[in-house]
């Protein structure tokens, strides 16, 4: 199949595929389209959702009227070709996390399934620079890219019925935060104090698709008494 | 403020309007009366905006204390509805005065719709009233109602009731959203089995929710299991490893891993948010086109209604 290629997601939707790849430039070049698009505010506009290697385009088909996806699509292509990924780094946001203990309950297993030491787990997890790939699966979670591939772990088989909030875990290849309690699969090494999400804020979401992460090890003291 | 008393929840009762959007790229789902055009038709009938909020009633109904009068409409799928003794009908306006609202069994259908003139008076989280049960916010505390909740009212009534009063004219559900039995529509994506959903016949299964009606059936053959998670809408019909789709409602999440066989069309999702445990679902495979045609043909039977009520009211 060749790229870019768009499809119809819904009745008011477009979804354009760049790739099938998760792959940090097919990612760049999502959340360009993204901000492109959003920039121009067309007035059928309502919601972009940008992914790994896809950008899905929301839109009001009673303005746009007969044809309403190919003029979606001719708007993309034209977001497409102004978008400038390499202008659009996203804010560098730093994420406190306590690793292990009751904080991470997967930390010890995890770093002996990579046979390494857990010091060297956390030192490793804390030193990736991450960007924000999307958000999905709940509300605010963010699917980070730039794990270190050899510290990949298998998903639990099955999964906890109890996540706490703002776990920060390692499923497959990728590594993310849990913003709210829940089911989750994820091996869990750590845990951040930090309110990844509340909709009551005027921001409602602490990250951006496209955001940049690193995370600064706390202890657990500091952990409890978050904000410093 | 006047506020409801909940003096029974119900099965499964939240407040919804039609729901949240601007907001997927940080994974907020839609949410909203699953049955748009049912809550659209209640709004309408006690002279709402279109986005006031109303109770979305699943299966079985609350039982709620009004303290003054109110005036009311109860659309969707049927709902046994007692008023102090009185059997209150569907589908058009009903006038109460204080009492209590008895909401029991609901049938032909799965989902209910109680709006109420003014709209429920919820907090806007997100710019919507609509309860994402998922995400845990919107509605009244991101959840389902409790006995003793106390359910807001957006204004003070206007309404005048002594007595149990209705009009002895009505607006069937057909009249916005076709034959309740015909097939539901859907366009087929480019996936090798897209058009086999068409083929065979299907039930809705028991565990089917907010999120997803799951189907039930003979298993379509599927390889690929998994790809690259993609955004995904309310319609996205999915296909899991173990064959059986699964076609995403208003609280479907905002972006998924698995294949898709298309979308169902707009214009079909509230029959398809009717479809009940065991139900047959068939479906029907057409063009955007057709789809697009659809929606316009509903979108023109919403307005003559708008236009008749206008003119009642007046």
């Amino acid at each position: 199949m060749s790229f870019p290629v768009c499809e119809a997601l819904a009745d008011d939707a477009l979804l354009l595929r760049l790739g099938e790849r998760i792959e940090v430039d097919l990612n760049a070049r999502a959340h360009a389209v993204a901000a492109a698009l959003s920039a121009a505010a067309p007035p059928w506009l309502v919601d972009v959702v940008p992914a790994y290697a896809s950008v899905a385009v929301f839109f009001d088909a009673a303005v746009l009227g007969d044809g309403a996806h190919a003029q979606v699509e001719q708007a993309l292509r034209a977001a497409l070709r102004s978008a400038a990924p390499s202008d659009t780094h996203g804010r560098l946001v730093e994420i406190p996390v306590c690793y292990g203990g009751p904080h991470g309950q997967d930390l010890q297993d995890s770093a002996q399934a990579l046979e390494i030491p857990e010091a060297e787990l956390i030192q490793r997890h804390a030193a990736g620079q991450y960007t924000v790939g999307m958000i999905g699966f709940a509300p605010g979670f963010p699917y980070l890219l730039g794990l270190d591939p050899t510290l990949a772990l298998p998903r639990l088989a099955t999964p906890r019925t109890r996540v706490p909030a703002g776990s920060v875990a390692i499923g497959g290849a990728q590594t993310g935060i849990y913003p709210r309690g829940g089911a989750g699969g994820w091996r869990l090494l750590g845990r951040t104090p930090v309110t990844l999400f509340d909709p009551a804020r005027g921001q409602p979401c602490l990250l951006s698709p496209g955001d940049r992460v690193r995370f600064v090890p706390i202890d657990a003291a500091a952990f409890d008494r978050w904000p410093p | 403020m006047t506020a409801w008393q909940v003096i029974a929840p119900g099965l499964l009762t939240t407040v919804q309007d039609q729901g949240r959007t601007g907001f997927g790229a940080i994974g907020v789902a839609r949410a909203g009366a699953l049955d748009a055009a049912a809550a659209w038709l209640g709004n309408q009938l006690v002279g709402n905006d279109a986005g006031a909020a109303v109770l979305e009633i699943t299966l079985r109904g609350p039982t709620l204390r009004l303290p003054g009068p109110a005036s009311i409409a109860l659309t969707g799928a049927a709902v046994q509805a007692r008023f102090e003794g009185t059997a209150l009908p569907m589908q058009r306006p009903v006038q109460l005065p204080a009492g209590t609202l008895e909401l029991g069994a609901v049938s032909g259908g799965v989902r209910s719709y109680l709006a109420v003139q003014g709209g429920f008076g919820v907090p806007q989280v997100m710019g919507s009233r609509s309860t994402d049960l998922r995400g845990g916010f919107g509605g009244l505390e991101g959840r389902a109602l409790r006995q003793d909740d106390a359910l807001p009212l957006s204004l003070p009534s206007r309404a005048m009731a002594t007595a149990p009063d209705w009009p002895g004219w009505w607006v069937g559900p057909e009249a916005i959203v076709g034959a309740a039995g015909a097939p539901i529509r859907y366009v087929p994506s480019t996936h090798g089995l897209a058009t086999q959903l068409a083929q065979q016949s299907w039930r809705a299964s028991p565990s089917s929710d907010r999120q997803g009606l799951r189907l039930q059936g003979q298993a379509l053959a599927t390889d690929s299991g998994s790809q690259l998670s993609e955004p995904v809408a309310p319609g996205t019909i999915q296909l899991p490893p173990d064959g059986l789709p699964i076609v995403l409602l208003a609280d479907a999440q905002t972006i998924g891993g698995y294949a898709r066989l298309g979308h169902v069309i707009a214009a079909d999702l509230p029959r398809l948010a009717q479809c009940g445990p065991g139900q047959a679902v068939a479906f029907e495979a057409v063009s955007l086109q057709q789809a697009q045609a659809a929606a316009c043909v509903q979108r023109a039977r919403m307005n003559r209604i708008a236009l008749a009520l206008r003119a009642r009211r007046s």
